[in-house]
C-alpha cells in the first residue's frame, strides 16, 4: 500500500524540479542514472589502474629483475635503473587485488547497474533516497582517491596482500607498506564500506517498496533479484570487515591485542599478548567469501537478462534461478573457512567447511545448466553483449570446476596459495565478473548514453579478450599444481621451478596482448558517448521496463504515468503473439495465460 | 632490452587497433549501420563460437602435452601423498568430463541456434523433471567427492600418538626457517619469544631452565629419517608464514602466538628420489634450461648458474614481507643411520648457548 502512495506522490511531483546547474546535474547529482554513469566511469578508471598493475607484475614474473624502461617510467624510485623492487611488487599484488575486487567489481559493477537498473526495471521514479545515493557515490569516490594516493606515500602503499593478514599488516617494522600505506588502505576501505552500506540499504528499500503496480517479486527480472540479494549479502557481511578493520586500527595505534600475540621482531619483544591472527582471518573471510558472491551475483543477473533477450527465449527455469540465487546467498555466509583449512584452525572445522563449500556447487551447477538450456533452440542474436554473456558462462564453468578441488580440504593442502588458486579465482570471479560488466555495458550503453557502441569493435574486443583470458589463466593451473607459490617476486631462487619459466613468459605475452586490447573497448566507449550512432528506444527488442523510457534522460524516468506491469519479463517468442517479444507493460490478451505460473 | 621490446609490441598493437578501426569505419559506409547484430554477424559470430570451442579444447590438449608432467600428481614422498594424488586425479577426471561436455553444449548451441531473421525461438520456460535431474546428478557426484575428501582429510590431520612420532619444531621468522629436534627425550622444551636472548644465542626463546629443553637441537637444515612418522610443531616469531613441503603434500601455517601442527611419514629418501626416472628427467630438463640461461648471462659478463640437483624443499607460502620469495630450507630424507649420524654432529641446546 505504502508503495502505491509513494508512487503517486512521485507522479504528482514530476515536472516541478528546480532548475539544474552544471554542479547538480553532473557532479552532486541525485538522479540514479547519472550516479550510475559516475560509478561506471570511476570504476573504469580504477579498472585501468588495476589492470596496468597486473601487467607490471606479469612482466616482472616473466623477466625477473631485468631492467625495464616501463618500470622505470611508471614506478620511479621503486624501480631504480628499471629493476623492480621487491617491496613494490608486493604492493602491486595488494593494491591490484583490492582495486579489482572492491573498486572495479563491487562498486564499478554492482554500483553502476544497481543504480541504473533498479528504478528503471521495477518502474520507479528514482531510488528511495536520492540523497543517500549521491552520498554513497561520493564516499566511493573519496575512498578511491585515498586508495590510489597511497602510492605517493614515502614508504609505499599497503603490501600485505589484499587480505591484509596481521601481524604483517599491523606492524610497520614488518614491512615498509605497513606504515602510512596501510593506514590509508584501512581508512579507504572504511569509507568504501560506508559507501557500500548506504548503497545497499537504498537498493533493498527501493526494491521492496517502490515497485510499480503489478510488479510482484516473481515478475522481477533476474537482474533485480541478483542486485537485491547482493545488497542483502553486503549489509550482512561488510560490517564485519569494518569491525575487523577498526580492531586492526586499534591494534596498530592504540596498543590493543586483538590479533597479535607473542611477537619478536627486529630484536625486540612487542607487548602484544593474547590475540590471534586466526581471529582476523575469520572476520576477514566472513566478508571475504560473501564478497566474491557480491561480485559475481550481479554479473549473473546481467548475464541472465542478456542471454534471454538475445536468445529471444525465456530464461530457462526462472524459479530455479531465484531459488539458486537464494541458496548461493545463504551458503555464501557459511563457507568462509575454506580459505583457512591450513590456517591452524581445528581440522574438524575444515571438514564442516568442505561440506558446505561443495554444497554451493549445486546451485551454481543448476544456474550453468539453465543458462545453457536457455540457448537451446533459441534464435540467438550474437551481439557483443551476448558474446560476453556466453563467455561468462564458459569461464564461470572452467573456473568454477576447479573450486571442487580447492574446496576439498584434503586437496587444498597441496595447492593452497599456489598459482592454481590464482587461476581458479581469476577465471571464476575475476574474468567472469568482468565479462558480466562488459555484457552490461554493451547491452545498456544505449540506455545510459542514448547512443550505440560500435559492434565490430565490440566483436574484436570480445574475441581477443576471450582468447587471452584462457591463454593467461589456463596454463596457470599447471604451474600451480607443480607447487609454485603465488606472490613470489621472482622464482629464480628456486631452480626447482625453472621449468615453469617458459609458461610464465607465455602467460605474460597473453596478458599484455589482452590488456592492450582493452584499449579497443575504452576507445569505443568514450568515442561512442559523443559520436556513436543515435540509439532507438528499444534497440534489442527487450521486454523490461527500462526500454519504455525515452532515450533522452529525464528526471522521474517516465513522462506521465509509470507503466503498470502485467507479465514477467521473459515473454520472448511466446506463442500467440506476432512479435517475438512482449514487453512487461502489455496487458495479457484475452484468454492468455501468464507464463510461469 | 625486454622493456624496449614490450614497448614496441604495445605500440604495434595500438597502431594495429587504430588501423583496424579505420578499416571497419570505412567498410561500414553504405552498409547497415544499426550496430545491432544482423544475420551476417550472427553467422560469423556463430562460426567463431565453434572455433572458440576448438580453441578451448586445443589449449587443454596443448597444456597437458607440454606441461602435463609439471603437476605433482605422482612421485609423492610421504605416506599420505598417494592418497591426495589419487583424490586429485579422480577430481580432475570428473572436472575434465564435465568441462568437456558443458563447454561443448554451450558453444555448439551458440553456433547451431545463431539467429536468422523470421525464425522464432522455442518458447521453453520450464521443465521440472530436467531441472530435478541436473540438481540430483551434481548432488550424487559431489556427495561421493565430499565423502572421499573428508575421509582423506581426517586421515591426514589426525595424529596418531601411538605411532610414537618424532617431534620436530619448525620455527619461522622473516625470512628463514629453523628446525628444532626434541632430542633424546623426544619432548620439546618450553619456549616463548619473550625468552629470546640474542646475547647468549638463545634465538628461539627456549626456557633455559626447562630440563626438556637441554637436549633440544636447533638446525638450519631439516633432516628426516625415512619411514618414521614425524610430527611437526610450527611456530612463528613475527608474522604469518606457511610451511609448505610440496613433495610431501604437506602444508600448515605458522602463526605467532600459537603452535600449529602437521604430521607425515616420509617414504622416499633424497637419494632414491634423485634416481626416480621422472625426477631424473625433470632435473635433466631443468639443467638444460639453466645451461641456456647461463650462456645468456655469460654473454653479458655475469656469473653462470650452478647446475641443479634435486632436493626436497620447505618453502614459505604465506606472504610475509620483502624476501618472502626466498624463504626456504633444504629437507634431506635419509636412512635411520645417516640421520642419527647427522644428529650426533649437531650441538645440543645447552651447549649452544654462549656463556658470558
Amino acid at each position: 500500500m505504502s508503495a502505491q502512495v509513494d508512487t503517486h506522490a512521485h507522479e504528482d511531483d514530476h515536472g516541478h524540479h528546480p532548475k539544474e546547474t552544471f554542479i547538480t546535474k553532473y557532479i552532486f547529482c541525485q538522479d540514479h542514472k547519472m550516479i550510475a554513469k559516475q560509478y561506471l566511469i570511476t570504476g573504469l578508471i580504477m579498472g585501468v589502474i588495476g589492470v596496468l598493475m597486473s601487467l607490471l607484475m606479469r612482466m616482472q614474473i616473466a623477466w625477473p629483475t631485468e631492467p625495464n624502461v616501463i618500470f622505470e617510467f611508471l614506478l620511479g624510485k621503486w624501480a631504480p635503473g628499471g629493476v623492480m623492487d621487491a617491496d613494490i611488487y608486493l604492493a602491486l599484488v595488494t593494491i591490484h587485488g583490492t582495486i579489482m575486487v572492491f573498486f572495479v567489481l563491487t562498486a564499478g559493477l554492482s554500483g553502476t547497474f544497481s543504480n541504473l537498473l533498479i528504478p528503471l526495471q521495477i518502474g520507479a521514479r528514482d531510488m528511495a533516497s536520492g540523497f543517500l545515493n549521491m552520498v554513497s557515490y561520493w564516499l566511493f569516490f573519496l575512498s578511491s582517491v585515498i586508495m590510489v594516493s597511497s602510492f605517493f606515500v614515502e614508504a609505499g602503499p599497503a603490501a600485505a596482500g589484499w587480505t591484509i593478514y596481521p601481524p604483517l599488516s599491523a606492524l610497520p617494522m614488518a614491512q615498509g607498506g605497513s606504515g602510512l600505506g596501510m593506514t590509508l588502505w584501512l581508512v579507504s576501505m572504511a569509507i568504501f564500506i560506508a559507501s557500500s552500506l548506504l548503497g545497499s540499504l537504498n537498493y533493498i528499500v527501493t526494491v521492496l517498496n517502490l515497485r510499480t503496480k503489478g510488479m510482484s517479486m516473481t515478475r522481477l527480472p533476474l537482474t533485480i533479484w541478483t542486485f537485491f540479494i547482493t545488497a542483502v549479502i553486503g549489509v550482512v557481511s561488510f560490517p564485519v570487515l569494518l569491525s575487523a578493520a577498526l580492531m586492526l586500527i586499534m591494534d596498530r595505534s592504540l596498543g590493543t591485542s586483538f590479533f597479535l600475540s607473542d611477537i619478536f621482531i627486529q630484536g625486540e619483544v612487542l607487548h602484544y599478548q593474547g590475540g590471534s591472527p586466526v581471529l582476523f582471518e575469520h572476520l576477514f573471510w566472513f566478508l571475504g567469501h560473501p564478497e566474491v558472491y557480491i561480485v559475481i551475483l550481479p554479473a549473473m543477473g546481467l548475464v541472465s537478462e542478456v542471454l534471454a533477450t538475445n536468445s529471444r527465449k525465456p530464461i530457462f527455469g526462472y524459479r530455479a534461478m531465484i531459488a539458486s540465487i537464494l541458496a548461493i546467498a545463504f551458503l555464501s555466509t557459511i563457507v568462509w573457512g575454506h580459505h583457512m583449512f591450513i590456517s591452524g584452525m581445528n581440522p574438524f572445522l575444515g571438514s564442516v567447511f568442505t561440506f558446505t563449500t561443495l554444497l554451493i556447487a549445486i546451485p551454481s551447477a543448476v544456474k550453468a545448466f539453465n543458462w545453457i538450456t536457455t540457448l537451446w533452440k533459441g534464435n540467438l542474436q550474437l551481439n557483443a553483449a551476448m558474446l560476453f554473456s556466453i563467455g561468462f558462462v564458459s569461464t564461470f564453468i572452467t573456473g568454477g570446476l576447479t573450486g571442487i578441488i580447492l574446496g576439498d580440504s584434503a586437496l587444498d593442502i597441496n595447492v593452497h596459495d599456489t598459482y592454481f588458486v590464482v587461476a581458479h579465482f581469476h577465471l571464476v570471479m575475476g574474468i567472469s565478473a568482468l565479462y558480466g560488466l562488459f555484457a552490461g555495458v554493451y547491452h545498456w550503453f544505449p540506455k545510459m548514453f542514448g547512443r550505440m557502441l560500435n559492434k565490430n569493435l565490440g566483436y574484436i574486443h570480445f574475441w581477443v579478450t576471450a582468447v587471452c583470458a584462457y591463454g593467461v589463466f589456463f596454463p596457470m593451473h599447471f604451474i600451480g599444481m607443480a607447487g609454485l607459490p603465488r606472490r613470489y617476486y621472482t622464482n629464480s631462487n628456486f631452480p626447482l621451478f625453472d621449468d615453469t619459466t617458459n609458461v610464465q613468459i607465455l602467460i605474460t605475452i597473453f596478458a599484455l596482448v589482452g590488456g592492450a586490447f582493452q584499449l579497443v573497448f575504452l576507445w569505443n566507449f568514450f568515442y561512442s558517448i559523443f559520436y556513436g550512432k543515435k540509439a532507438e528506444q528499444n534497440p534489442w527488442k527487450s521486454n523490461t521496463l527500462e526500454w519504455t523510457t525515452p532515450v533522452e534522460h529525464m528526471h522521474g524516468n517516465w513522462p506521465g504515468q509509470i507503466p503498470h506491469v502485467h507479465r514477467w519479463s521473459y515473454d520472448y517468442s511466446k506463442p500467440g503473439h506476432d512479435e517475438d517479444f512482449v514487453p512487461q507493460n502489455i496487458p495479457l490478451k484475452e484468454g492468455e495465460e501468464e507464463s510461469h505460473h | 632490452m625486454t622493456g624496449l621490446l614490450t614497448i614496441l609490441i604495445l605500440l604495434g598493437i595500438t597502431i594495429a587497433i587504430w588501423q583496424m578501426v579505420k578499416i571497419f569505419d570505412l567498410a561500414q559506409v553504405n552498409k547497415d549501420t544499426s550496430q545491432v547484430a544482423n544475420d551476417g554477424d550472427n553467422k560469423v559470430q556463430g562460426y567463431l563460437m565453434l572455433a572458440f570451442l576448438g580453441f578451448i579444447y586445443g589449449i587443454t590438449i596443448v597444456s597437458f602435452a607440454l606441461w602435463g608432467d609439471l603437476p605433482l600428481t605422482s612421485n609423492s614422498a610421504s605416506e599420505h601423498g598417494p592418497e591426495i594424488d589419487r583424490l586429485m586425479v579422480i577430481s580432475m577426471t570428473v572436472i575434465f568430463i564435465v568441462q568437456t561436455i558443458t563447454q561443448f553444449l554451450l558453444h555448439y548451441f551458440a553456433f547451431k541456434y545463431k539467429g536468422e531473421k523470421g525464425r522464432k525461438a522455442l518458447f521453453y520456460a520450464d521443465n521440472d523433471k530436467l531441472e530435478f535431474i541436473w540438481t540430483v546428478i551434481p548432488v550424487i557426484v559431489l556427495a561421493g567427492l565430499i565423502m572421499y575428501g573428508l575421509f582423506t582429510w581426517t586421515d591426514i590431520m589426525n595424529v596418531d600418538e601411538d605411532d610414537d612420532p618424532l617431534v620436530i619444531e619448525l620455527y619461522a621468522q622473516q625470512f628463514n626457517w629453523k628446525a628444532r629436534y626434541a632430542g633424546e627425550d623426544n619432548v620439546l622444551g618450553k619456549a616463548n619469544v619473550r625468552l629470546i636472548n640474542l646475547d647468549n644465542a638463545n634465538i628461539l626463546g627456549l626456557d633455559e631452565a626447562d630440563p626438556n629443553a637441554q637436549d633440544d637441537i636447533i638446525t638450519t637444515e631439516l633432516h628426516l629419517p625415512v619411514g618414521q612418522p614425524v610430527l611437526f610443531k610450527m611456530r612463528s616469531q613475527d608474522v604469518l608464514h606457511s610451511a609448505y613441503m610440496p613433495h610431501f603434500r604437506a602444508q600448515m601455517n605458522c602463526v605467532p602466538g600459537m603452535i600449529t601442527q602437521f604430521a607425515f611419514t616420509p617414504t622416499v629418501t633424497t637419494e632414491e628420489m634423485r634416481l626416480n626416472p621422472d625426477i631424473y628427467e625433470k632435473v635433466k630438463n631443468i639443467n638444460k634450461i639453466r645451461v641456456n640461461k647461463s650462456k645468456k648471462l655469460q654473454a653479458k659478463g655475469e656469473e653462470p648458474l650452478d647446475s641443479y640437483e634435486f632436493d626436497y624443499l620447505l618453502l614459505c607460502n604465506k606472504i610475509c614481507g620483502k624476501s618472502h620469495y626466498n624463504m626456504q630450507m633444504k629437507i634431506i630424507v635419509e636412512s635411520e643411520e645417516d640421520y642419527m649420524a647427522w644428529l650426533q654432529e649437531q650441538k645440543l641446546f645447552k651447549n649452544s648457548l654462549v656463556q658470558n
